[in-house]
């Protein structure tokens, strides 16, 4: 092969030539930046592990359960299929980002007013992937869209219903009455 | 996970330069299917290479009847498509039903068509509209890219770049997926292009495959039910927990009449 380019600046996972890259990332609005010695960190593990933020859960940790869901760059993604060394200039917003002065955002509401949990190990998720569907989607209020469009998270303790009419409750189409007994 | 070099390289030449020098190394486009391998250890590749940094290769363009999708472009962008609902409404449709909405967000054409997943969408969409593969250096036809379970045509250290696909007359995309994961226990492509009537299925053998005397029934009488007399034989298909060979037969014959449907409506 011709013209073979310069060799690429690689990050290394080997301890003894360890050159640790630096991402800059806005996470909730805040700038931070990002020591990473090892590029097998999630972005997953990079907010549970290494800044505290505990609210996305590690449920399968291969993107089948949904319960990791954060925005990346507005979009939904399952936060242990991304690695955090990809990430820099990149936009993450968390469970944590949302609500704010001791008010809780309206999903966080409609999920209380609505039972739409039991366990809530998989609410964060549900919140988040719930707020990128309707960034994603708008304000169809059709249960069924609703349905395929949470179709990544699962919630064991079988809330779906409730979830389903909490989301509809933002958006202004449902109310108590259309609960399932 | 294995520890592995990360890089990521801003052109095509420097990607697939970095691929050739690393035999063991991975391209990463979307992840949604290397990553999780990673993690299991079913593959652990001594670098990564990330492609996401090289501009050119995400967009769809439309030029006459040509379609025309970047490698790194993901599933939800060409669901989203106005272009490409235009063109080809099925196909739109079909990358707004792989997965679920988390994967669509990352998950990328190049990628899935790369991997060559027996139950993967997209293979079906292009061997059923035979669109042409485009890589680093040449173009393949659909016919000749798909060789078996996780197998295609690409050299070791070869990039997808973007694939084409020519507008067909009609087309229609029917699966019958897995409750759980999305993916497809059978699903059927059925088009009709100025050069004939292509079916392809997926999900179904070791790899996507065509479904000939579908094809000619078809092209006589594009109808549902000139197809519903039809079957493939099941000595070919996978057998699994999810479904018996002879179910995946059935489920050909019955996918392949609600393609045709679907691309009458």
């Amino acid at each position: 092969m011709a013209d073979l380019p310069e060799p690429l600046p690689v990050q290394s996972a080997a301890p003894e030539a360890a050159e640790a890259s630096i991402i800059g990332l806005t996470l909730n609005g805040v700038t931070r930046v990002v020591p990473l010695d090892d590029p097998r960190v999630t972005l997953l593990d990079l907010l549970r592990e290494r800044l505290g933020l505990s609210g996305a859960k590690k449920g399968c940790d291969r993107g089948q359960c949904g319960a990791c869901t954060v925005l990346l760059d507005g979009r939904r993604v399952n936060a242990c299929l991304v690695l955090a060394v990809t990430l820099d200039g990149a936009a993450v917003e968390t469970i944590e980002g949302l609500g704010g002065g001791g008010a809780l955002h309206p999903l966080q509401a409609a999920f209380v007013e609505h039972d739409a949990l039991q366990c809530g190990f998989c609410t964060p998720g549900q919140i988040m992937s719930a707020l990128g569907l309707l960034a994603e989607e708008g304000n169809d209020p059709d249960p069924e869209r609703i349905r395929a469009g949470m179709s990544g998270n699962l919630c064991r303790c079988g809330a779906h219903p409730a979830i389903v009419a909490a989301i509809r409750a933002v958006i202004g189409a449902g109310d108590r009455s259309e609960m399932p007994e | 996970m294995k520890a592995f070099d990360y890089l990521k390289p801003d052109a095509v030449p420097a990607a697939v330069g970095a691929l050739a020098a690393n035999p063991d190394a991975k391209l990463l486009a979307g992840g949604m299917t290397l990553l999780p391998t990673m993690k299991q250890r079913l593959a652990e590749p001594a670098a990564l290479i990330d492609l996401a940094g090289i501009a050119g290769l995400k967009g769809i363009t439309l030029d006459g009847d040509t379609l025309t999708i970047g490698a790194m472009t993901p599933h939800a962008e060409v669901a989203a498509s106005a272009t490409v609902a235009a063109a080809i409404p099925a196909l739109a449709a079909l990358a707004g039903g792989i997965g679920d909405p988390a994967v669509r967000n990352r998950g990328t054409i190049g990628g899935s068509l790369a991997n060559c997943d027996p139950s993967a969408d997209y293979p079906a969409a292009v061997l059923g509209l035979g669109a042409t593969v485009i890589t680093d250096r040449r173009e393949i036809a659909a016919d000749d890219f798909f060789l078996g379970l996780f197998e295609t045509a690409l050299e070791a250290d070869e990039l997808i770049t973007a694939v084409r696909f020519p507008r067909p007359l009609r087309a229609g995309y029917a699966k019958f997926k897995s409750p759980a994961s999305r993916y497809a226990l059978v699903g059927v492509f059925v088009a009709e292009t100025v050069a004939g009537v292509r079916v392809a299925v997926t999900g179904a053998a070791a790899s996507v495959f065509r479904a000939p005397a579908f094809e000619a029934a078809l092209a006589a009488d594009f109808t549902p039910g000139a197809v519903a007399g039809l079957s493939v034989d099941a000595a070919d298909l996978n057998a699994d927990i999810h479904a018996e060979a002879s179910y995946r037969a059935h489920l050909v014959t019955v996918m392949a009449k609600r393609a045709v449907a679907a691309a009458l409506e």
